[in-house]
């Protein structure tokens, strides 16, 4: 066991899958000598070479587009976008191949391929290094979305998804990179797409959140009991596939739900849960479901930012008002 | 890059002078001895074969489609010379990484017309090209293709293994961001591409001189540090040399190159697509002295080695093709599985759920009867 953040526990996950399988490469803008702006990849270059983990020309379609065809032809690429911001020249690849060559191929080919890249606000930054899209690449289909919110989640996380033959999104909360210390282990452990976790029983308010909102939530949940509401908690951890059985277990012992992300709200993982909540446990929902997310602007530059940002204030007056609803 | 290490047709027809390399003329006649490559009798006859087949593959495509029994084609008319000779030199174990108009390339990879024909009626199978080895299937957003073909590059490199890639794109395409990144990547990493650059002279109707202030196509490649050269697309011997040429270079370990193979799309973009709306019948006839069967037919005449009974072959490839065709029209089973199977390794449950339900809906509909 080691303590480590989040950016130290990727790196480890990164240099267990970089020793055990030659196939996998790891590249994109500034992450071979400076190690990433982050420092995710920090030593991984002097450790295993400049044909493994390398700095590639600026150009995200370009990184990601290389990704594929590497894929396609016997390695495990991770590429690194920078921010979440700069994934999008990169969008066309990602929806018109990467989530497409193996229907197209008719398995023919396989992707395996992950896209790394930090996400979401909180961190007083310049426009582009704030945004949440976590929707648009759930939406597409033929990928894997995923999101951790603790170091060990996202090392375990991030050896399943270098593993899985399938594309995987996997998206950073970048204000939580280094706020988290934790145990974690130092050998080799993977967690399992496709599964929420409860990482908090209650029986009377569902909370559904994902990455650096989880923190946020465990804070309402403390206001919340102290008014004596017993709240659920859990973390999605992979946004696509979702996990329906998790949600509704959990939405028809408590009857309410309330959605926490920081995403514009519209059309959001928030709209898909309440779908769910909807389709899985209608007759047993006691309040409308409801959603504690980003207002549909653009998220504000640090002056306006706290207007946006989800405070556990906010999350545990929607808990109450969805409890006394 | 040195010029020294360049193969001579790179130095001798720089694109940046606007030099073209062509080796015989509309009539058949040789125009550049220097450079004409030495081929057995044979190969030209199997050559101009292939280029035939190609030919009467295509005619008999837009009349199927005409005929209401296939869906949207992309025909190759006119470009044929390009295809055939680069399908010469793509090996077994070489790339081939398509956009939509190289048939006669594919067919030489070892793709079939029943699969050609079984895609075109809307079955994803005929496009997976699944006996073809490392052929990818045709990429329809433009451009996006050539990252494939250099990342393809990275790993055969990285590999160390003897195996060369191929990629194509039309004229259209050197306009999208993804033709410049690719061969900034290509080059910078000095992979083995061979990137062709079909100019056929139009992107649907948009003419090349509307897409670019470039003197050449080829020039593009002088920016990035890569050899380039502009070479007559419907010159069979030309294409024979560029392609010789580009492999040796690209399997030497030097990097990636760049050919514009200048060409001329005798046909519609795709048989949607109506080209009296944009350009003139003059100019159709003009091009279409150009011929690359007709010229291949007249050296190959010239120099008393044709001895090809056309109609007689002709036929038998007709009867062929058709054979083809009326196997992958059989085909008409489409389960409605295959529209999910092929999304994910692991179909996650909502896949399952979703198909679940559909399959609810088709036995109410059953019992409904």
């Amino acid at each position: 066991m080691s303590v480590m953040t989040m950016v130290k526990a990727i790196n480890n996950a990164l240099d267990i899958k970089l020793k055990e399988d030659d196939g996998v490469v790891v590249y994109g803008e500034d992450v071979g000598v400076e190690g990433g702006v982050f420092r995710v990849t920090e030593g991984l270059q002097k450790k295993y070479g400049v044909e493994r983990v390398f700095d590639s020309p600026l150009a995200e379609s370009g990184i990601v587009g290389t990704a594929l065809g590497m894929a396609v032809s016997g390695l495990r690429p991770i590429v690194e976008l920078q921010f979440e911001g700069f994934t999008y020249p990169a969008f066309n690849q990602i929806a018109s191949n990467v989530s497409r060559m193996q229907n197209r191929s008719r398995g023919k080919y396989t992707v395996p391929m992950v896209i790394r890249f930090p996400y979401g606000g909180g961190i007083n930054a310049l426009e582009h290094h704030s945004d949440s899209p976590e929707a648009l690449y759930a939406h597409i289909p033929g990928l894997k979305v995923v999101i951790p919110s603790t170091p060990y989640d996202a090392k375990g996380l991030l050896i399943s998804a270098i593993e899985s033959n399938d594309p995987v999104v996997f998206m950073e909360p970048k204000r939580i990179y280094r706020a988290v210390k934790q145990e974690v282990p130092d050998e080799k452990y993977s967690l399992p797409l496709g599964k929420a976790k409860v990482i908090h029983d209650g029986s009377d308010v569902t909370v559904v959140a994902f990455g650096a909102l989880i923190r946020e939530c465990q804070k309402a949940i403390a206001m919340a009991e102290e008014a004596g509401i017993s709240v659920e908690l859990i973390d999605l951890r992979t946004i696509y596939p979702i996990d329906r059985e998790t949600i509704r277990n959990s939405v028809r012992k408590t009857g309410r739900m309330v959605v926490v992300a920081e995403a514009h709200e519209s059309f959001s993982v928030g709209s898909e849960l309440i779908a769910i909540a909807n389709e899985e446990a209608f007759l047993y929902l006691e309040a409308p479901p409801r959603r504690v997310m980003g207002f549909d602007t653009i998220v504000p530059l640090a002056q306006g930012e706290p207007y946006f940002i989800i405070s556990p204030e906010r999350i545990f007056y929607e808990i109450e008002k969805t409890f006394n609803f | 890059m040195s010029q020294n290490d360049l193969p001579a047709i790179f130095r001798d027809f720089n694109p940046l002078e606007d030099k073209m390399l062509s080796l015989i003329d509309n009539d058949g006649h040789v125009i550049n001895q220097k450079y004409m490559p030495a081929l057995d009798d044979d190969v030209i006859v199997n050559a101009y074969k292939q280029m035939h087949y190609e030919r009467i593959a295509d005619e008999m495509a837009i009349s199927y489609q005409r005929q209401g029994r296939m869906y949207t084609y992309t025909p190759n008319l006119g470009q044929e010379a390009i295809h055939i000779a680069a399908g010469m030199h793509i090996r077994e174990e070489d790339w081939l990484v398509p956009a939509f108009r190289e048939m006669g390339t594919l067919l030489a990879k070892g793709v079939t017309m029943k699969e050609m024909f079984l895609f075109y009626l809307g079955n994803e199978h005929g496009g997976s090209f699944l006996n073809a080895n490392h052929t990818l299937p045709i990429a329809i957003s433009i451009g996006t293709q050539l990252h494939h073909a250099t990342g393809i590059g990275y790993s055969v490199k990285y590999r160390k293994r003897n195996e060369a890639v191929f990629t194509f794109i039309g004229d259209g395409g050197t306009s999208e961001g993804d033709f410049s990144e690719a061969l900034n990547f290509a080059g910078v990493w000095q992979v083995p591409v061979v990137f062709t650059i079909q100019n056929n002279q139009y992107a649907i109707s948009v003419p090349v001189r509307s897409q670019t202030k470039s003197v050449n196509l080829a020039v593009k490649s002088v920016a990035f540090g890569i050899p380039g050269i502009k070479v007559d697309g419907n010159d069979f011997f030309a294409m024979y040399l560029a392609y010789q040429t580009a492999a040796v270079y690209a399997l030497s370990g030097k990097g990636p190159v760049l050919i514009e193979a200048l060409t001329y799309r005798l046909g519609a973009h795709t048989t949607s697509d109506d080209p009296t709306k944009y350009r003139k019948k003059e100019e159709e006839t003009e091009w279409g002295l150009t011929d690359p069967l007709m010229r291949l037919r007249r050296y190959m005449e010239k120099k008393g080695i044709w001895n090809i009974d056309v109609e007689k072959l002709t036929e038998e490839y007709k009867q062929e093709i058709n054979g083809q065709f009326l196997e992958a029209e059989k085909n008409k089973g489409y389960p409605h599985d295959d529209m999910f199977d092929h999304m994910f390794t692991d179909m996650p449950d909502d896949l399952r759920r979703q198909r679940a339900q559909y399959e609810e809906f088709l036995s109410w509909k059953e019992n409904r009867r």
